[in-house]
């Protein structure tokens, strides 16, 4: 499957990043990176970058392109999926907050509810 | 996320105060309760609650299904929560609470220092019968003699009897939105809660 992984910043990111990779070992999947411009998230687009490169240098995984992308995050990440030949878009699924109630962002929203392929939410 | 919110200028209320009995709209006599820790027979009663659930109403996960899960869930949760539940002839049947937002067990000592999420849920066979809005100001009431200033929620965006309630006793937009949409209400937090049936 070709698969495109979209990712901000936060921790939520960073497990989606980490799960893919896995999953990607495990079946061979052919995985492409892009990160997104997200300026209030915790970490940089460059460090979120850097994250991405060095998970994959760690995890042997040689032929995944990383990209960062610029713009609105939803729309880009959309735009990309669309102009590339992908089975599957996967993104972070959503915060938890304090209560336990699942939390779905902006971002989250635009892509489900516009990407032409089929959209994972890693939980 | 901490910190970030917009809460309203003006402190909402005063709300009534734990505890109180009232008449719901089928006639049935509903004890409104603070508790005074959430471990024990209270606890059990509220899983006791949640089991009966239905779950066609959970709203973003929760309440979980399964009394394990049910059990784990407001474990997690129950150490520093606030809660208030609602009672008819001695079972529980609707429970309203606040979590704080810190990961800072020290911080909770200073209830205004810091924000609380809220929810609240009514068992179904006693929803529409007026006891959401009893228990939801009871709460808040409480809140209030407890200290709590600042108090948040997120409720579907398209759960328009449950905004329309929110609004009716003080909450406001934050303007963050998307699935699932953001309120806050500011409480005077100075224990100034009226006792007495609300």
């Amino acid at each position: 499957m070709n698969v495109l992984l979209g990712l901000g910043g936060s921790d939520e990111s960073v497990k989606t990043l980490r799960r893919t990779i896995d999953r990607t070992r495990e079946v061979g999947d052919e995985l492409t990176i892009v990160v997104v411009e997200k300026p209030e998230s915790k970490r940089s687009q460059d460090e979120m970058y850097r994250q991405a490169v060095d998970a994959l240098e760690e995890a042997d995984i040689t032929d995944v392109e990383v990209e960062k992308l610029d713009g609105d995050p939803g729309s880009a990440l959309v735009n990309y999926a669309e102009q590339g030949d992908y089975d599957q878009l996967v993104i972070g699924g959503g915060t938890l907050s304090p209560m336990g109630k699942i939390q779905l962002g902006p971002i989250t929203e635009f892509v489900l509810l516009n990407a032409p392929t089929t959209v994972k939410l890693v939980r | 996320m901490a910190g970030t919110r917009q809460y309203p200028d003006d402190p909402s209320g005063p709300f009534p105060s734990p505890p109180t009995t009232v008449e719901d709209r089928d006639g049935r006599s509903i004890e409104v309760r603070a508790a005074e820790s959430f471990t024990g027979e209270t606890l059990d009663d509220v899983v006791g609650m949640y089991t009966e659930f239905d779950p066609t109403d959970r709203a973003q996960g929760i309440p979980p299904t399964g009394e394990e899960r049910i059990r784990t869930w407001l474990e997690t949760i129950g150490d520093d929560s606030v809660n208030v539940v609602a009672r008819h002839d001695g079972d529980a049947i609707a429970h309203a609470m606040l979590v704080p937002d810190t990961d800072d067990p020290a911080a909770v000592e200073h209830a205004s220092d810091i924000e609380w999420e809220l929810a609240i849920f009514v068992l179904q066979a006693y929803q529409r019968a007026g006891i959401g809005t009893v228990l939801l100001k009871n709460l808040l009431g409480h809140a209030s003699d407890i200290g709590i200033e600042r108090v948040w929620l997120t409720v579907e965006r398209w759960n328009n009897p449950a905004i329309a309630l929110y609004e009716r006793v003080g909450f406001e937009s934050t303007g963050t939105e998307s699935f699932e949409q953001e309120m806050a209400i500011r409480l005077a937090g100075d224990g100034n809660g009226v006792t007495g049936d609300g």
